[in-house]
């Protein structure tokens, strides 16, 4: 089981992942280069949070057209697991590897805090080690993460039970008051139509050890390596 | 010959920053302002190597691949010269 962290310039999540995928998960990981383009050898692929390409045009609109992205587009259709976290959600967006968007908060102000998110269903590659409805305490630290689709992608979403997380209150009540910056239906996070592919604005990443206030976010990486490990049987 | 790509959210799509554009705008005492939605704009100088159609062909191509992101943006490309 081979996890490989794809860093852009102006990637600055990178080693938290990488910190988690050795300490947490326990299994090899690498770092991926925007440029390379060789993607066999790995099982699953992180593509991080930060500002790549400093946020020129849109977030995550120039790391698109990175000769990795080609290869991730590749691997995401030959069913390899592709996380994408905060800007990487944002890239999986503008690649068209996730449907929607994600824009400017509906404050304006970059938001940088701890936020709760429901799990709103355990049939996913991420979260088969979670149970529907059980709650993460996460951080969120961006200024573009609301989600915005059509209605007809919202219902399609929906139908094909491809939320996986939304903004909830600590009890898990959904409520506009817990959603922090305006996402449509309080959507947090969105899988796509084959389930291998995960984006997700708040940051798990940073969520895996007590210290850092909540190590929630392990049951994700948990799911993930799972998941491989079933695969690889 | 330069062609120019102008770039706006569609209507419907939030804008917080216009929003505050406005608000701003009517601190400073000016009235009868009813919105304010913010874009972007693009000046992309052309070699002359090739002809107006051409060129309104591939800038059209930049302006959906790379300037805007259809699902949040309209645009609209002028050429000069």
């Amino acid at each position: 089981m081979k996890f490989g962290v794809i860093v852009f310039p102006g990637s600055n999540c990178d080693h938290d992942a990488y910190h988690v995928i050795s300490k947490h998960v326990g299994q090899p990981v690498d770092f991926i280069w925007h440029r390379d383009t060789d993607l066999s050898s790995y099982d699953a692929v992180i593509i991080p949070g930060g500002f790549s390409y400093g946020d020129y045009l849109r977030a995550g609109a120039l790391a698109r057209f990175s000769p990795v992205m080609n290869s991730v587009k590749k691997f995401a259709d030959k069913g390899g697991f592709v996380l994408g976290i905060c800007n990487g959600f944002q890239i999986l967006c503008e690649a068209g590897l996730l449907p929607g968007a994600l824009i400017r908060n509906r404050d304006l102000h970059f938001i940088c805090e701890h936020v709760c998110v429901r799990t709103e269903t355990s049939d996913s590659p991420f979260t088969n080690e979670l149970t529907r409805g059980s709650v993460l305490r996460m951080p969120i630290a961006h200024a573009e993460g609301n989600y915005v689709c059509d209605d007809a992608t919202l219902e399609e979403l929906h139908k094909e039970d491809r939320v996986v997380f939304r903004y909830c209150d600590p009890d898990g009540s959904v409520t506009q008051e817990a959603n922090p910056n305006g996402a449509r239906d309080n959507i947090a996070g969105i899988c796509s139509r084959g389930r291998n592919v995960l984006g997700l604005m708040p940051h798990p990443e940073r969520a895996c050890e007590d210290l850092l206030g909540s190590s929630d976010g392990r049951d994700i990486f948990r799911s993930l390596a799972a998941t491989l490990a079933a695969a690889v049987v | 010959m330069k062609a120019k790509v102008y770039v706006s959210l569609k209507s419907g799509v939030l804008d917080p920053q216009g929003k505050a554009i406005q608000h701003s705008v009517e601190l400073l005492g000016y009235s009868g302002i009813s919105d304010v939605r913010q874009g972007k704009y693009f000046e992309i100088a052309l070699d002359g190597s090739v002809d107006n159609s051409e060129a309104r062909q591939s800038v059209d191509k930049i302006a959906r691949e790379v300037l805007s992101n259809p699902i949040i943006e309209d645009y609209r490309v002028e050429i000069d010269g």
